[in-house]
């Protein structure tokens, strides 16, 4: 999802009785549904995995505001202006949460930060694909917030308060990406032959890459049973992407859009779609690097920061003198 | 690295709340700022009426492993509720 | 047309292209704190542009609906002040641009909520408490950056030089001006500039910001003649009107 490939440092899961009293108290309350609060004792992979989780998330929503924030200048009406531009706004927000929740985990955003723009730190593929055209900006709501969403959902009865806290929050406040971007779509559907066009195009582009969103497939992953005996995720990356499926499948069909997948279709006995194989070489090339906007994004990133370093500094001064004046009267 | 903003933790009371509740933190060069930050983050939907705002590392909690000596002994209080007493109906309302 | 039909356009248009340039940060702010604050000041400015381009295409009577005029007028016809077109540059420029800005639309907000139109007064009354708070904040930070390190200093004085002779324009009045003063609807001529001199000198100070010397005027945003930085502006924002005639998005 946000975060798509967390590592969390174990082989296997342990079990109870493998564990020493302190680690087994633990675990105990996490299964008996417990919040871990920031002072709590906690294994230590699971504070890293926690950060790693979270501040991945935390990127994503700010690297995000990227592809969508791309066409806030050329939204074509005033209404989807103020939409737009709410939308990203509300990620950038989304962002600072996050951010915010991984910090009591005794990490700075500044140290995050760094770690982002030094390649050290992932954030969701995704935000790596261009967007285009003004479809795009619908495919993204609709798609990629609705993956999103159903993989924050479930976060929110996460293990750890601040960052359950936290998604409960961002879920308060997304449900309104998802509409807004099947809104664009539909209008489109709705309109000339060009527009119909551009909205197909776009679907064609962002549908494999929305399911990739979903990480490796869950024979691939031993970092997601300790995540999942943690409660720091709650359903395995096949679930939510089978779930995902189903439910973007009809809402394609009643717009007249095809799901650009020839071996999509309903199974009765599974009482789910068959869908075809994703293309795991080029997730991996993206989350290497080599994505068609990787570079351009880490760009802007860093160039926003750079740029806004006197600003930082000159607030930060003005602050001092001003404490420094009250202090001496 | 320049040096990093302090982090604030920011309370506000809603439209309809009677006290200021925990919405989140931020970071701000100052209180002021940061007042002004919590207004633009934190009450973007028509949340609030009034912010208050304290930099986080002037927070004093308890300890969580205290839970049980802090918080466990008022269970057995149970004197210090109204429904603790028997009162005749026909007394009238107390 | 009628005076006031120029009038609202003039406000449409500088909220417009205000909301336009500011909206340009989102995503690319110094800190998180500060690009949603922007996003704030550009939503806020977007749905001013929304009351007063309805209420010129109200006074039009021809059908043409706030979209219309914003993404259908070529640069000729805009009727912004050529101070908000200019480009963001980097914060400084932003911060003062909008500073100068905010400080004349809350003086001429305030005039204007006591307009003998009750059209004029009502957007007047709501724009007055966003822009309020634009100003209470850009003044807080050009204060602060003015007075804050030696490079901010230096930012904040040079986007102050370069953006100067664009705040003669907000005093000059013309025929319109002079026609909704007499009418009650805009505010009575020379009344905003000693208020927004007042207030720029007060914050100059604090900010330990000179004000410039130069006296020279840029002018042309009243009668639809620009600097080069609109085109652009507005190619962007019209691109997909543009390429779509009469498409519905």
């Amino acid at each position: 999802m946000y975060a798509q490939l967390v590592k969390t440092d174990a082989d296997k899961v342990k079990s109870l009785e493998e564990m020493d009293p302190q680690e087994r108290r633990f675990q105990e309350r996490i299964d008996d549904d417990q919040k871990i609060e920031p002072k709590d004792w906690m294994p230590e992979g699971y504070r890293k995995t926690l950060i790693r989780q979270i501040s991945q998330h935390a990127h994503s929503e700010i690297v995000g505001q990227l592809p969508e924030g791309n066409w806030i200048t050329r939204a074509p009406t005033l209404e989807r202006k103020a939409i737009l531009l709410a939308k990203v706004q509300d990620e950038a927000g989304h962002g600072l949460y996050l951010y915010c929740a991984a910090e009591t985990l005794g990490v700075s955003r500044d140290a995050l930060i760094e770690q982002l723009h030094s390649g050290k730190a992932k954030y969701s593929s995704i935000f790596n694909y261009p967007t285009l055209t003004w479809a795009d900006i619908g495919a993204i709501g609709w798609l990629v917030d609705g993956a999103a969403i159903m993989n924050q959902v479930p976060l929110q009865r996460c293990s750890y308060g601040p960052y359950s806290r936290a998604m409960i929050r961002i879920c308060k406040e997304e449900s309104f990406h998802q509409r807004q971007g099947y809104d664009i779509m539909m209008k489109l559907c709705q309109g000339s032959a060009a527009q119909k066009a551009m909205a197909q195009d776009a679907l064609d582009r962002w549908w494999w890459p929305s399911l990739m969103m979903f990480g490796p497939p869950d024979a691939d992953s031993v970092h997601s049973a300790q995540s999942m005996a943690w409660k720091i995720k709650q359903n395995t990356n096949d679930e939510l992407r089978q779930k995902f499926v189903d439910q973007t499948a009809p809402q394609a069909a009643f717009i007249g859009l095809a799901i650009p997948d020839p071996d999509l279709k309903w199974n009765e006995e599974k009482g789910g779609h068959d869908f075809g194989e994703i293309d795991w070489t080029e997730f991996h090339e993206v989350l290497k690097g080599n994505g068609p906007c990787n570079a351009e994004r880490m760009e802007a990133r860093v160039k926003a920061w750079e740029d806004g370093a006197w600003v930082r500094d000159g607030l930060s001064a003005y602050a001092d003198k001003a404490a420094a004046r009250v202090a001496a009267e | 690295m320049s040096k990093e903003w302090p982090l604030w933790e920011v309370f506000i009371r809603g439209q309809h709340g009677l006290s200021h509740r925990h919405v989140g933190s931020l970071h701000a060069p100052d209180a002021e700022m940061a007042v002004h930050h919590a207004r633009d983050v934190y009450t973007r939907r028509n949340e609030g009426i009034s912010i208050w705002v304290v930099e986080a590392r002037h927070i004093t909690a308890s300890a969580p492993g205290e839970k049980g000596p802090l918080f466990e002994p008022s269970n057995s209080k149970v004197y210090r509720h109204p429904t603790f007493y028997d009162i005749p109906e026909d007394v009238g309302h107390m | 047309m009628g005076p006031l039909f120029e009038y609202a356009l003039r406000m449409g248009d500088s909220c417009l292209i205000l909301g336009h340039r500011v909206s340009e940060w989102c995503g690319h702010a110094p800190a998180i704190e500060e690009d949603i604050a922007l996003a704030n000041t550009a939503l806020d400015l977007i749905g001013q542009t929304q009351m007063w381009l309805g209420l010129a295409g109200e006074l039009e009577g021809r059908g043409r609906s706030a979209d219309d005029l914003a993404y259908l007028r070529d640069s000729r016809e805009f009727r912004n002040l050529l101070l908000v077109e200019r480009p963001n540059t980097d914060m400084a420029h932003t911060l003062v641009r909008g500073f100068l800005f905010d400080l004349w639309h809350f003086h001429t907000l305030g005039a204007l909520q006591r307009s003998a139109d009750e059209r004029v007064a009502a957007i007047a009354q709501k724009a007055l408490k966003e822009v309020s708070y634009h100003l209470q904040r850009s003044a807080d930070l050009v204060i602060r950056l003015g007075d804050g390190t030696a490079e901010s200093h230096q930012r904040m004085q040079a986007a102050l030089d370069a953006l100067w002779p664009y705040t003669g324009e907000m005093f000059l009045e013309d025929q319109v001006d002079a026609d909704l003063a007499a009418a009650g609807i805009g505010p009575p001529l020379g009344s905003v500039q000693p208020l927004w001199e007042g207030d720029l000198a007060r914050v100059l100070a604090q900010a330990t910001l000179a004000r410039p010397a130069s006296t020279h005027v840029q002018k042309g945003g009243k009668t639809g003649v620009h600097t080069e930085a609109l085109g652009y502006v507005l190619a962007d924002m019209q691109f997909l009107q543009r390429a779509y005639p009469g498409a519905r998005w």
